[in-house]
């Protein structure tokens, strides 16, 4: 196990961010601590970095307990929200700086040094930035530059904060690819902290799901997706339709093809592409009628409503099939349910 | 005429300036130039090596840079504590920094006399244990110039202080940094610019500065007789063209100071990357 951490409890006043937390990472493992904004995650991660000291439980590093030792000593790499980046250097000594504080006797060259940074800000694609200030950086290029100065110093963790919280969509998604796939070449174990599903299930290799404080479900990303736990995983990862059958939804799933029975679960979830709509015979007795749809690119998003209910249920289909329905908004549509997850 | 600025009133905010400078600023001063122009260059340069005025000079300029020096240091250390940690009765601290700026600088001077005197409490204690004395020696006026010099650096250094992320003390932290690397290397070039601001503020203070020092000094011509009190006893024996030659002469040299001081200011900001 890379990186451990045993029953790590943490309080900040009478609030609890984090209770009684195990877990252990593998090797080269590139994973998402994922949750809602409060619920930990961040904490958890500054915990392992020795930025903040829990108030039970221990922190392993490569098998070494690391609980008591300051970050400095830990040897791991943290990539800040907001950078963090020391706005009184050039980015080339920013880079440097983790080989400048090094004890003298383990300090580098200076022509050591010099190379390295430059080996790395060309592994982050801005050698060509070298002599600016962190001022003149955008979002992104401030975010691969404290990446390159955590990678510096060769540390056998790497931590990042919300490494794409305050960038742009679009940056975001370049970067979130250009992290796998240094990932990829580097192999250094990481964790990274997100409140976004979609960003943990597309970059993470396992994902951790977090929730006021707890671990919900740890795996990889399509175990999760199509094992979900419980309710919070299955809401949390993707979009999902909730029936609740003590709400009388019961008769309407099995009209929708879905068995239900006392023991399936109470709550029934289903995903928006596990519901097949078609256009309703002029004969069936069609219960559902087509409100609204919204393109997603690929995917038609569309929303249905049940008669003599005002609650809309969400269909997905691909872009194609929904244009050969020729469906127009107001029809009556037939409705089969393919696949429901359960909770008690 | 088509709309160049977005900003209104550049005009009237400009006129205003202009007006505001001429009247509180640049007609005093030309009247004082006007007034040493009455002297012939001989006579000014006479009254300018006077061993009395020169002392004096001496005295005024060191004092004020000493205690500008030792004011930036302790202020650092109030805003950084002030900042930083949380104690017991910190607002009330707080607000005692900014006394200085309230207290009619003549009542600070007797204060100060009174406790540094050779008989006053902490003057005497001092004396007996070190055999040195404060009140009336130049190291009086270095006393009484850090008093009123203080509040000046730590209300610079207070809100870049505040504004300072400590991520950036974490990164460092991270990175391997020793607590004394961080220090040296990251947060004191984010603040030397603020200190040295709040640094000069207390030179230029310093070297005007009357009220508070004329009590604690002893006002020994040669020894502890600051400029302004020179300019007082021209004043008092009608030598108003000797008062003005030295007022002029004190003008020009804080002036140079000034500007020195701002283009180390510049100098610093732009080895740090905040111009």
């Amino acid at each position: 196990m890379s990186i451990s951490v045993n029953h790590i409890s943490k309080h900040f006043g009478s609030f609890s961010a984090l209770d009684n937390i195990s877990l252990d990472i593998p090797e080269g493992e590139l994973v998402a601590l994922l949750g809602p904004s409060g619920c930990g995650k961040t904490t958890l991660l500054r915990i392992i970095a020795g930025l903040e000291q829990a108030d039970q439980g221990d922190v392993f590093l490569k098998g070494d307990k690391v609980t008591d030792k300051p970050v400095k000593n830990r040897q791991i790499g943290f990539v800040f929200q907001h950078y963090a980046l020391f706005r009184h250097m050039t980015v080339f000594e920013n880079v440097a700086f983790g080989l400048r504080v090094k004890p003298r006797s383990e300090r580098p060259g200076e022509a050591i040094i010099h190379k390295k940074v430059h080996d790395l800000l060309g592994l982050v694609q801005l050698d060509w930035l070298h002599d600016r200030y962190p001022d003149q950086l955008s979002g992104g290029q401030r975010q691969r530059i404290a990446l390159a100065r955590a990678l510096a110093v060769e540390p056998s963790v790497l931590l990042l904060d919300e490494p794409f919280g305050a960038l742009d969509a679009g940056v975001r998604k370049d970067l979130r690819q250009w992290l796998r796939n240094l990932h990829h070449d580097l192999n250094v174990t990481s964790i990274f902290v997100t409140h976004d599903q979609e960003e943990a299930m597309e970059v993470a290799s396992q994902v951790v799901v977090l929730n006021h404080g707890r671990i919900e479900q740890q795996g990889a990303p399509g175990d999760i997706y199509d094992h979900p736990a419980n309710a919070f995983v299955s809401r949390f990862i993707g979009q999902t339709n909730v029936f609740n059958l003590e709400e009388h939804d019961s008769d309407w799933l099995q009209a929708a093809g879905l068995p239900t029975a006392q023991h399936y679960g109470k709550i029934a979830h289903v995903r928006p592409h596990d519901i097949v709509i078609e256009k309703s015979r002029a004969d069936s007795d069609a219960f559902v009628t087509l409100k609204d749809w919204q393109h997603l690119g690929a995917l038609i998003r569309i929303e249905l409503v049940k008669n003599g209910s005002a609650a809309s249920v969400y269909a997905e289909m691909p872009n194609d099939q929904f244009r050969r329905l020729h469906l127009n908004k107001g029809d009556k549509v037939d409705l089969r349910i393919r696949h429901a997850h359960w909770f008690h | 005429m088509p709309q160049s600025n977005i900003m209104p009133g550049f005009r009237p905010a400009i006129g205003f300036t202009l007006f505001y400078l001429a009247l509180i600023v640049l007609i005093p001063l030309s009247a004082m130039l006007l007034k040493t122009l009455q002297l012939s260059l001989n006579e000014y340069w006479a009254i300018l090596t006077n061993e009395r005025v020169q002392a004096s000079f001496r005295l005024s300029f060191g004092a004020a840079l000493i205690a500008a020096a030792a004011a930036a240091i302790f202020g650092f250390i109030i805003a950084w504590s002030l900042v930083r940690y949380s104690f017991p009765g910190k607002r009330l601290f707080d607000a005692l920094i900014d006394l200085p700026f309230a207290l009619p600088t003549a009542v600070a001077g007797i204060v100060l006399a009174a406790i540094y005197e050779p008989r006053g409490w902490i003057g005497k204690l001092v004396m007996d244990s070190l055999g040195i004395q404060i009140a009336y020696k130049p190291l009086g006026i270095v006393f009484a110039l850090i008093f009123i010099g203080l509040p000046f650096v730590v209300r610079t250094i207070e809100p870049v202080l505040q504004e300072l992320d400590t991520a950036m003390e974490e990164a460092a932290a991270s990175l391997g940094a020793t607590r004394r690397q961080t220090f040296v290397k990251v947060i004191l070039p984010n603040i030397l610019p603020a200190t040295i601001t709040g640094f000069a503020l207390a030179f230029a203070r310093g070297i005007g500065e009357y009220g508070s020092v004329i009590f604690i000094a002893g006002n020994m011509p040669y020894i502890s007789e600051i400029v302004p009190l020179l300019i007082i006893t021209k004043l008092e024996q009608y030598d108003y063209a000797g008062a003005t030659a030295i007022g002029l002469t004190m003008l020009i040299l804080s002036f140079v100071l000034l500007l020195l001081i701002n283009g180390l200011q510049w100098w610093v900001r732009r080895r740090s990357g905040q111009l």
